[in-house]
Formats: structure tokens, C-alpha cells, sequence
């Protein structure tokens, strides 16, 4: 018998039962979609994730002041300017695994150029920003060396500023006002987009350390070479929380802290903290797998079930196609398309409410929603796989019936 | 040359209680184009017979050919394959399939034998109109009376032109009026050249066949060709 003969008449059958067979379905159903669900979460977890490594840089550790206590009063964490330039150049140099160690300062401000003016946030930086952060210019050039060390009052533009400052004209070598400080335009950075937490990463200007702590943001560096935080950046995840181990010791050593005095600074692992989104994520996944296997299975007993109904139900039936010529093996494929046909429907509904779950938990979470071609294809042919490993036996049982009890049976 | 040819046909079950001779060394030879009415008791062997001059059983010794094919030697793919093409069933309750309509229940023998669907769509409904029932082709089995489902359990019978039709009490679930227009069938039918053996109880309808063979205790007790009585043809044919 062909292949779409046997599936119409599997369809007849179990429509002549919709009810029942809607039934025996909603374990694949619920199975199905938990998989799809599953899958979709997970790489949207996974994308949430990569787009923070991303905008953040690969591998990267934040090193930030600690809090300091004045007359009882503990000022929260960043409040000392306990880290400087040293600090960084140390760590750079000594520590193994380290590729840049790039200090900074921040602050905000208003930007004039022309008649324009625009509110922005400004980092006072290095060159190894660019390397730390995964970020360079698109147009012009960053620092050169003799720049920073001079802390010379030149800027780059972040894409916001330069358009919202410039327009479509080309700021290279103009000039905009920080402060009254005349800073000479030399690149506008490549575009960034938003952050993870949805900040526009592209509102912002840099100039040279030195520019920044003197010239503009200064009050809180009042020491000199001190600096806001360390961004520290890695050759190797796994070098990361070795690395900070090392850079604890040696902080501790350079600012002087024994015994159990507090550290006045902190070290944390920037990838650590994209990596809780995704151990939740993997939790949920997880327990949608569980969810999934274990309803696959009822689905696939609940499938077994009917079919061995439905096999003893029709024994006349049997009897008759065997009577008429059919040869076990087309009862078998006969029962097995049926039930595969069964549990593929069950499979196309799952589809569509786990896609629908998927959907809300990617709204609710506000990551994108991710339901691959590979996951529908997945699911589909596991829900086949079900109904042909779970149909097999009442297949088998139909296919070995003798014709003449078969006829005989009422 | 006969159609049916049995040497020493032997079917022994192996039961609880032990051995039971179902049916003991039967020769039997069946012409082409004979009518054979098949009767005894119930336990008498005849069903037994059926089932293996029906390809459904295998003999437990004896050879058994049909239209020059030794079945014993037969797998069950093969049996299933002489089956399809050489006999056509009828059964006492039709046995239509009950979700599908008559064409597709004629249809089914040649679903198994892998004729395509055009052909097939046509040859059924050629059977239908041999046995009157043309205009219901697409009634279910739920909608025709008795009589009509036997018709289409017939018309499913001869549709892969099979060299036999083997009729299992075709007669016992219909009334005496509607029993007679079957009867009348097989006798047009057997008229054609179409083999017909015949299983009954019910002498009545023994007598319609032109050869009476009697079975009791797995023998034949009795074989003699008689002068059939000719079923009365009522007129609401159709």
C-alpha cells in the first residue's frame, strides 16, 4: 500500500475517534512543546549572554575602590580613589595571563561644538581601552602614546555624540568645548548599539587619561595618578579566576593592607556575571528537558495503549486485509503509520504551544525569542520516533494475528 | 485439470486436552466452473476445509494445489499472495470496513495487490454495477440494508477476478427473501464461469448448487451432483 494511502486512511482512523485520539496526543503535545520551549529559551538565554560578552569585551575583570569609612560613615564602594595608574601598570606586567590593564576615569558632561550642545558621559582613558573593551575607531585614529603620556586635549567621539554634535558633516580635527576646554576632534568610535541593561553605549566621549583627571572630570582624583576602576582583560577564560587571585595579592601588597584590614578595593569577574543569566537559563532548560522526556514517554505509553485498543477493536479487520491479501508486513507499516501519524499531529500541536510559551517567557525575560527551523525539525522527528518505537509492539501484535481467529473474533 | 486438487488432506490441532483431527485424509478435486455447496454439522471438518482451500491454514499433511500452486509450500506472504489474486471471500457478517464507503471497500483486494488508484476507481465500480448496486458507490456500509452489503462484500469478492469465490455461509445473516437474491447472484455468476464452493448448514441452500459434497467427522460422507434449484429472482434488484 503507498505511503499517503496509509496516511489517509491512518488519518480516517483517527478522526472516526477524534476525541480519543486528541487525548492520546496530549502527552506528545505537552512533550513537544516543552522541547521547543526548552530550546528556545536556552538560545535566547544564550544570545542575552553572548550580547553582554559582546558589548562588554571577552574575558574581562573590573577592578573598582573599595568603600572607605569617614568618622564612622561607610561610603558605599567606588567612594576611595584608592587605585591609580601604577596599579594598572603592575598588574599588566605582572601577572600572567593579563593582555590589557586599562585604567580610566568617568564623569558626565555637556559637549559644545558650534552652536550644538550635548549632555554625554566622558571617560578619561588609555590605550588599552580599546584593546580591553573590543572597541576601536571607525574613522580618524585613537591616542598615540605621546598623547596620553602628555594628556594631551584631544577627543574621540562616540557615534551619538559625533552625530547629535555634527550631523552629517565630518568632525575630524573640529573642535568641541568640555569645560570650556577647547579638545580637538581625532575619530569617532565604531558603532556599539545598546548595553544588556539597554543604555546607549554609543553617548559617550574619551580622551586621554590625563586630559580627563586634570582638565575635566577632576575632583575625585584629587591624588595624583589615581584613577576611577581598572578594566582588566584576559588572554583565556580560564586564566580569569586565577588571575584575580593574584591581583588581590598584589593589591594588597601595593596598598599595603595585612592582617584583617578590609580591602579598599574589588575585583569582579565580568564574565562570571553573564554567566548567572545563563545558569538560570540552563536550570530552566534543564527542568523543561526533565519535563519534556517524562511527558514524551507518557505520550509514547499513552500512544502504546490506544494502539493495542484500537489493534483488538479491529481484529476484524485484520482478518479481513489479511483475508483479502494483505501480508503482515502491511499490517504492520498499517499500525505503525497510524501511530506515527498519531504522535506527528501531537508533535505539530506541541509546536505551536511551545512556540506560544516560548514566546511569553522570551517577552517576560525580554530577551529575543528563538524558535529555529533545527528545534521544529527536532521535535517532529522525535514525536515520529515515539510513535514508531511506541506503535512497534501493537503493530507487531496486529501483524502476527491469525486471519481465521482474526475473522472469527466479534 | 481441476482447480482445486487436495491429496490427503490432514489438519490436526494441538488443544489442552490434546490432539483433535479436524479434518483426515481428504482427496477432493474441484472443476473449473463448478458450484459447490460444502455442508455437515458443526465440528464436521467443513470449516477447516475452508480455511485451507482459503490459503488462511496450512494442512498438517497432504498436498493441496490451487490453480497449479502447491500451497503447502507457501510462506505467509505467499498465501497472503495467492489469496489476493486467486480467491475471493464472502463472508456470513460481510465484514465491510465500517469507515469506508462501498467503492472503497471493493476497492481493498486490489489496494494489496498494488493496481493504481485510476484502475482500481474503475474496476470496483464495475464490480458494483455487476452486482446492482452502481448507484451506492459512495454509501457506507451503515447505510445499506443487508443484502446490499452482501452484494458489496461479493462485488469486493470478484473484483480481482480470482479464480475462486469461497462463501462462508453468505446467507445466515439475511432474511429468507434477501438469502434467495444472493443465491440467484451465485448462481448468474457461476453461470459466467466464475467457481463458486459454497459453505452452509442449511440445506436449502445446499440445493441451489449444482455439486453437494457432506463432511462429517473430517470425511467426506457424501459427494453427488445434483440438479440445482434455481434461486427465484425477485425484481427489487437494485
Amino acid at each position: 500500500m503507498r505511503l499517503i494511502e496509509a496516511i489517509r486512511s491512518a488519518l480516517s482512523a483517527i478522526m472516526a475517534n477524534a476525541l480519543r485520539s486528541l487525548l492520546t496526543m496530549l502527552g506528545i503535545v505537552i512533550g513537544v512543546a516543552a522541547v521547543i520551549a526548552m530550546v528556545a529559551i536556552g538560545s535566547g538565554a544564550r544570545n542575552l549572554v553572548d550580547r553582554q560578552i559582546r558589548s562588554l569585551g571577552a574575558n574581562l575583570a573590573i577592578i573598582t575602590p573599595g568603600n572607605v569609612t569617614q568618622g564612622g560613615a561607610r561610603l558605599g564602594a567606588g567612594a576611595a580613589s584608592s587605585l591609580t595608574d601604577d596599579d594598572a601598570q603592575a598588574i599588566k606586567n605582572e601577572i600572567d595571563g593579563v593582555i590589557a590593564a586599562a585604567p580610566f576615569v568617568q564623569g558626565g558632561t555637556q559637549v559644545v561644538a558650534g552652536g550644538n550642545n550635548w549632555a554625554t558621559r566622558i571617560y578619561g582613558i588609555d590605550n588599552d581601552w580599546f584593546e580591553a573593551r573590543e572597541w576601536d575607531v571607525a574613522v580618524g585614529r585613537n591616542f598615540d602614546p605621546e598623547e596620553i603620556r602628555r594628556g594631551d586635549i584631544v577627543v574621540i567621539l562616540g557615534q551619538t555624540v559625533a552625530r547629535n554634535l555634527f550631523g552629517e558633516d565630518d568632525p575630524i580635527d573640529q573642535t568641541v568645548r568640555v569645560r570650556n576646554v577647547p579638545f580637538r576632534v581625532i575619530g569617532v568610535m565604531a558603532p556599539k548599539g545598546q548595553s544588556a541593561f539597554g543604555q546607549d553605549q554609543d553617548d559617550v566621549i574619551f580622551v586621554p587619561l590625563d586630559a580627563g583627571r586634570r582638565r575635566v572630570i577632576g575632583r575625585n582624583y584629587a591624588k595624583d595618578g589615581s584613577v576611577g576602576s581598572i578594566f582588566v582583560k584576559f588572554a583565556r577564560e580560564e586564566e580569569i579566576e586565577p588571575g584575580i587571585e593574584l591581583i588581590t595579592r598584589l593589591l594588597q601588597q601595593r596598598h599595603r593592607i595585612v592582617g584583617d584590614q578590609e580591602d579598599d578595593f574589588s575585583i569582579r569577574n565580568l564574565t562570571e556575571i553573564a554567566n548567572t543569566a545563563s545558569a538560570s537559563a540552563n536550570t530552566l532548560s534543564m527542568l523543561l528537558a526533565a519535563v519534556a522526556a517524562v511527558s514524551l514517554l507518557v505520550g509514547g505509553i499513552g500512544i502504546m495503549n490506544i494502539m493495542l485498543v484500537s489493534v483488538t477493536e479491529r481484529t476484524r479487520e485484520i482478518g479481513l486485509r489479511l483475508a483479502v491479501g494483505a501480508r503482515p508486513r502491511d499490517i504492520l507499516s498499517q499500525f505503525l503509520i497510524e501511530a506515527t501519524t498519531l504522535s506527528t499531529i501531537g508533535g505539530i500541536l506541541g509546536i505551536a504551544l511551545g512556540a506560544t510559551v516560548a514566546y511569553f517567557v522570551a517577552q517576560l525575560a525580554g530577551w529575543p525569542s528563538l524558535i529555529s527551523s533545527e528545534a521544529i525539525a527536532v521535535a517532529v522527528g522525535f514525536s515520529a520516533l515515539v510513535g514508531i518505537f511506541f506503535g512497534f509492539y501493537p503493530a507487531q501484535r496486529a501483524a502476527k494475528l491469525d486471519p481465521i481467529e482474526a475473522l472469527r473474533r466479534e | 485439470m481441476a482447480l482445486i486438487e487436495t491429496r490427503g488432506l490432514r489438519r490436526v490441532y494441538d488443544l489442552d486436552g490434546g490432539r483433535v483431527v479436524a479434518l483426515d485424509h481428504v482427496d477432493l478435486d474441484v472443476a473449473q466452473g463448478d458450484f459447490v455447496a460444502v455442508m455437515g454439522p458443526s465440528g464436521s471438518g467443513k470449516s477447516t476445509f475452508m480455511n485451507l482451500i482459503g490459503c488462511l491454514d496450512r494442512p498438517t499433511e497432504g498436498h493441496y494445489r490451487l490453480a497449479d500452486t502447491a500451497v503447502e509450500k507457501l510462506d505467509a506472504d505467499g498465501l497472503a499472495a495467492l489469496r489476493n489474486r486467486q480467491i475471493g471471500f464472502v463472508f456470513q457478517q460481510f465484514n465491510l470496513l465500517p469507515r469506508v464507503d462501498a467503492i472503497g471497500n471493493v476497492e481493498l483486494p486490489m489496494v494489496y495487490a498494488g493496481v493504481d488508484r485510476r484502475a482500481r476507481h474503475e474496476r470496483a465500480l464495475s464490480a458494483l454495477e455487476r452486482v446492482g448496486l452502481a448507484g451506492r458507490a459512495h454509501h457506507r456500509p451503515m447505510q445499506l440494508s443487508g443484502g446490499q452489503q452482501q452484494r458489496v462484500a461479493i462485488a469486493r469478492a470478484l473484483v480481482n477476478r480470482p479464480s475462486l469465490l469461497l462463501a462462508d455461509e453468505p446467507t445466515g445473516a439475511l432474511d429468507s427473501r434477501t438469502a434467495e437474491e444472493i443465491l440467484a447472484l451465485f448462481q448468474e455468476l457461476n453461470r459466467e464461469g466464475v467457481t463458486i464452493v459454497l459453505v452452509t448448514h442449511d440445506a436449502d441452500v445446499g440445493r441451489h448448487a449444482r455439486r453437494l459434497i457432506r463432511f462429517r467427522d473430517g470425511r467426506v460422507i457424501e459427494d453427488i451432483r445434483q440438479q440445482p434449484l434455481e434461486a427465484r429472482r425477485e425484481e427489487a434488484l437494485t
